[in-house]
C-alpha cells in the first residue's frame, strides 16, 4: 500500500510536470505526426515529376504518341527538348534532368524488330532511387517496345517502382517503432538526469521512496503516452495513407505495449549513467540511428551482413519491426508471436535491473 | 550508544580525490537541540551533512543517527529525518500546495492525517496567500519557507539545515529561527550549518569547522568565554596605520577595524595585553583615545580558532 502511495505520488508528478513542460507535450503529438508526414509523403512517395529532356531525332507520328504515352503517368516531365544524344548528356552533367530520353531516327523501322531496342533512356546513377525506378521504366520501354506498348496502362508505373517495402503499408506500422523509439527513450532518458540537474534529487533520495518505485513511477506516465501516440499514428495513418489493419487492434497495442516498456526501461538505464541531459540525449541517438537503419524498417533484415544483424538482434525495435509487420500486415495472432515478445521481455527485465542496481540513493 | 544523543559520529574522514574534505570529525549532538556547523565555504558543513543523512558514503569513521548506524541503515532513517538541501530543490514547476502534497505522499501520510498537516504547515511558514503560485517564481524567503515546510511535513524527530538563510533578507532569517525554536520547542533536534555570526549565536550549541577540521565545539557562551586570545579595543587617530602597526607583531593574532575602533586579538599567553598595545602604538607615535580588554563574541572565536586567523598572524 505504502509503495503504492509513493509509485502514485511520483506518477502524479511526472504527468503534472509533462502538461506543464510545453515543449515535451509538443513532442508528445509533433513528432508522430512530423514523422507520418515526412516519412508517408516525402520519404517513401511514389517516384514522380522527374526532370527529363528528350532528343526527339524521329519525329513522326508514332514517336510522339510514344512519347505522350510514357509522360501522361507523369514520372517524367519534359523539361527539356534537344537536338542530340550530346546535348542530353550536357544537361545531365549540369544536374538539370534525371533522365533522358533519346529518339533515334530510325525509330519506326526500329519498332517493327523486337530484337532491337527502339529508344534510349539516360539515367542519372548518382541517385539510386531513381535509379531504381527508372532502370526498370528503361528495361520495359526499350526492352519490350512493339506495338503492343501502346496499350493505356503501359506506363503504369508506380505498382511496378515501388517495391512492397517502401510504401505507405508497410512503412506506417514501421514507423510506430521509430517514433517510439524516439520518444520514449528520450523521456526516461532525461527523466532522472533532469531531476538531478535541478538539484530535485537530493531531496527525493532523502526521502523513503525505494528505487525500484522510483523506477517504476518515471516509467509508468510515459506507458499512456506512448499509447497515446500509437493511436495517434495509427489513426493519421489511416485517415492520410488507408493502411489497412488486419490484425486485432487488441494485438497491436500488446506489441506496441510491450515494445513501449521496453524502450522506456532503455531509456532508465541510460537515465542511471549520463551525467548531463546533453549526454542522454546523445545516448538516445546513439540507439535510434542504428534503431532505424538495422531493425529491418529501412533495409531488408537479410540483406545485411550477419555482424550487423547480430547488433540488431540486440535492439528492441528489430524484434517490434517483426512484431508489428506480422500483427498489421499478416494478420498474426498472438501465440504465433510469442517468441519476439519473449525476447522483448527479457529486455525489459534486464534494462529494468541494470537500471534499479545502477541507481543508489547516494550522492557519490 | 547514548540515548540523550541524536547524533554520534566518532573519526569521521571523507576524501574526494586527493582532497581531504572532512578530517577525523568528532559529533556529539544532543536530542531537542539547535547544534551549528559554522565554518567558511569549503569546511566541509555540507559534506558532513551529507554524511549523516547517508547520502555520502565516509570514507572511514563511525556514524550514529537517531540510533540507527549509517550509512548502513540509512534507509530506516528517512522517516525520521528532514533535509533542506542547500539549493532549492523542490520542484519550481509545480505550484506550493502541490509540492506539499508531493512530499506527504512520497512520506506516505495517511490522506486526512496529509490534509491536516499541509493546512498546518501552510499557517505555520505564512504560505497562504501562495498555495497556487509556482514554486520557481517565489521569492527567496518564500521558497525557503516552503522547503522547511517540506521538510518537517511529515514531522521529523530530526532536522537537517544546510545553510538555510543564505538567499534570506534578515527580517525573515529572524522569523526563520523563531520557526526553528518552535521546533524544538515540540522536541525536534536540529542541526544547521551557516557561515553567518548571528544565526551562529542563536544555537545552542556550535561546531566550528575550518577546512573539514573540528577546530572548536561548546555554546556560543563557553566558546567566547574559553576563547584561546585576548580581545582589545583600541581607539586610535589614524587606524590603518596603526593596525599595520599592530599586525606586525608576532603575539597579535588578528586586526580588524569595526568603525573607527580597532578589535585586535592577542596571545593567551602574552601577559598585560592592553598595557603592551597602548606602549607599542604609544611609541610608534599615535594618539591614543582608548585602549581597554574587551569581551570576546563568536567572530572574534571564529577568527582565533580557524586556520584563516592563524595565517594572518604568520603573514
Amino acid at each position: 500500500m505504502k509503495a503504492l502511495q509513493r509509485i502514485g505520488a511520483v506518477v502524479a508528478k511526472e504527468l503534472r510536470q509533462l502538461m506543464r513542460d510545453r515543449l515535451t507535450f509538443g513532442m508528445i503529438v509533433g513528432i508522430p505526426i512530423m514523422q507520418l508526414l515526412l516519412f508517408g509523403y516525402a520519404i517513401n512517395m511514389d517516384v514522380r515529376n522527374l526532370a527529363t529532356g528528350v532528343a526527339d531525332l524521329s519525329g513522326t507520328a508514332a514517336s510522339r504518341q510514344f512519347l505522350m504515352d510514357g509522360f501522361h503517368t507523369q514520372v517524367l516531365e519534359i523539361r527539356y527538348q534537344v537536338k542530340s544524344i550530346k546535348a542530353l548528356e550536357q544537361l545531365m552533367r549540369e544536374g538539370k534532368i534525371s533522365v533522358g530520353v533519346y529518339i533515334p531516327p530510325d525509330f519506326e523501322r526500329r519498332l517493327q524488330q523486337p530484337d532491337r531496342a527502339a529508344a534510349q533512356l539516360l539515367i542519372d546513377g548518382s541517385d539510386t532511387v531513381v535509379q531504381g525506378a527508372v532502370a526498370q521504366l528503361a528495361r520495359i520501354s526499350t526492352g519490350s517496345i512493339s506495338p503492343p506498348l501502346y496499350r493505356p496502362g503501359t506506363f503504369e508505373t508506380r505498382t511496378y517502382y515501388n517495391p512492397e517495402r517502401r510504401s505507405p503499408v508497410n512503412t506506417v506500422p514501421g514507423l510506430i517503432g521509430v517514433i517510439l523509439t524516439m520518444t520514449m527513450i528520450l523521456f526516461t532518458a532525461v527523466a532522472i538526469v533532469r531531476e538531478r540537474e535541478r538539484g530535485n534529487l537530493e531531496l527525493l533520495i532523502n526521502t523513503p521512496i525505494r528505487t525500484s518505485e522510483l523506477m517504476l513511477a518515471k516509467i509508468l506516465p510515459y506507458i499512456f503516452i506512448g499509447l497515446i501516440q500509437v493511436t495517434l499514428i495509427l489513426v493519421v495513418g489511416d485517415l492520410l495513407f488507408r493502411v489497412p489493419i488486419r490484425g486485432a487492434l487488441l494485438n497491436i497495442y500488446t506489441v506496441a505495449l510491450v515494445f513501449i516498456v521496453a524502450n522506456l526501461a532503455l531509456g532508465l538505464m541510460i537515465s542511471t549513467v549520463a551525467q548531463s541531459q546533453f549526454q542522454a540525449m546523445q545516448l538516445t541517438f546513439f540507439i535510434l540511428l542504428p534503431s532505424i537503419l538495422l531493425s529491418g524498417f529501412m533495409f531488408p533484415f537479410d540483406g545485411m551482413p550477419l555482424p550487423a544483424q547480430w547488433i540488431a538482434e540486440v535492439l528492441p525495435m528489430t524484434h517490434f519491426m517483426r512484431l508489428i509487420r506480422g500483427v498489421v500486415l499478416r494478420g498474426a495472432s498472438l501465440p504465433e508471436l510469442a517468441g519476439e515478445l519473449a525476447i522483448l521481455g527479457v529486455f525489459i527485465l534486464f534494462a529494468l535491473s541494470f537500471a534499479i542496481k545502477r541507481f543508489q540513493k547516494r550522492l557519490d | 550508544m547514548n540515548a540523550e544523543l541524536a547524533i554520534e559520529a566518532s573519526g569521521l574522514n571523507k576524501m574526494f580525490g586527493p582532497v581531504h574534505a572532512v578530517a577525523n570529525l568528532d559529533l556529539a549532538v544532543p536530542r531537542s537541540r539547535i547544534y551549528g556547523f559554522l565554518g567558511p565555504n569549503g569546511s566541509g558543513k555540507s559534506t558532513t551533512i551529507r554524511m549523516l543523512c547517508g547520502l555520502l558514503t565516509p570514507s572511514s569513521g563511525q556514524i550514529s543517527v537517531l540510533g540507527h548506524s549509517i550509512p548502513r541503515d540509512a534507509e530506516a532513517l528517512r522517516m525520521k529525518v528532514g533535509y533542506m538541501t542547500q539549493k532549492f530543490s523542490l520542484y519550481e514547476d509545480l505550484s506550493v500546495h502541490e509540492n506539499l502534497r508531493f512530499i506527504a505522499s512520497v512520506y506516505t501520510l495517511e490522506r486526512r492525517a496529509a490534509k491536516a498537516q499541509i493546512a498546518e504547515s501552510i499557517e505555520r511558514y505564512r504560505l497562504g496567500a501562495l498555495v497556487r503560485q509556482r514554486a520557481g517564481t517565489l521569492s527567496g524567503g518564500q521558497k525557503q519557507r516552503l522547503a522547511l515546510a517540506a521538510a518537517t511535513l511529515h514531522e521529523p524527530q530530526l532536522l537537517f539545515l544546510d545553510e538555510p538563510t543564505s538567499a534570506v533578507d534578515p527580517e525573515n532569517r529572524r522569523a526563520f529561527w523563531e520557526s526553528l525554536f518552535d521546533l524544538v520547542n515540540e522536541g525536534t533536534t536540529i542541526l544547521v550549518s551557516t557561515h553567518y555570526m548571528d544565526e551562529a549565536e542563536r544555537c545552542h550549541a556550535l561546531a566550528i569547522l575550518d577546512r573539514g577540521k573540528l577546530v572548536a565545539e561548546g555554546s556560543p557562551a563557553d566558546l567566547s568565554r574559553d576563547i584561546d586570545a585576548q580581545v582589545i579595543l583600541v581607539r586610535v587617530n589614524q587606524p590603518r596605520r596603526a593596525g599595520k602597526v599592530l599586525h606586525a607583531q608576532k603575539w597579535v593574532r588578528s586586526v580588524a577595524q569595526i568603525g573607527n575602533e580597532l578589535r585586535v586579538l592577542i596571545d593567551k599567553g602574552h601577559a598585560e595585553a592592553a598595557q603592551s598595545t597602548r606602549d607599542l602604538l604609544g611609541g610608534a607615535g599615535f594618539a591614543i583615545d582608548n585602549c581597554q580588554p574587551a569581551l570576546a563574541n563568536l567572530e572574534d572565536v571564529f577568527v582565533a580558532a580557524t586556520l584563516q586567523g592563524k595565517e594572518m598572524r604568520a603573514a
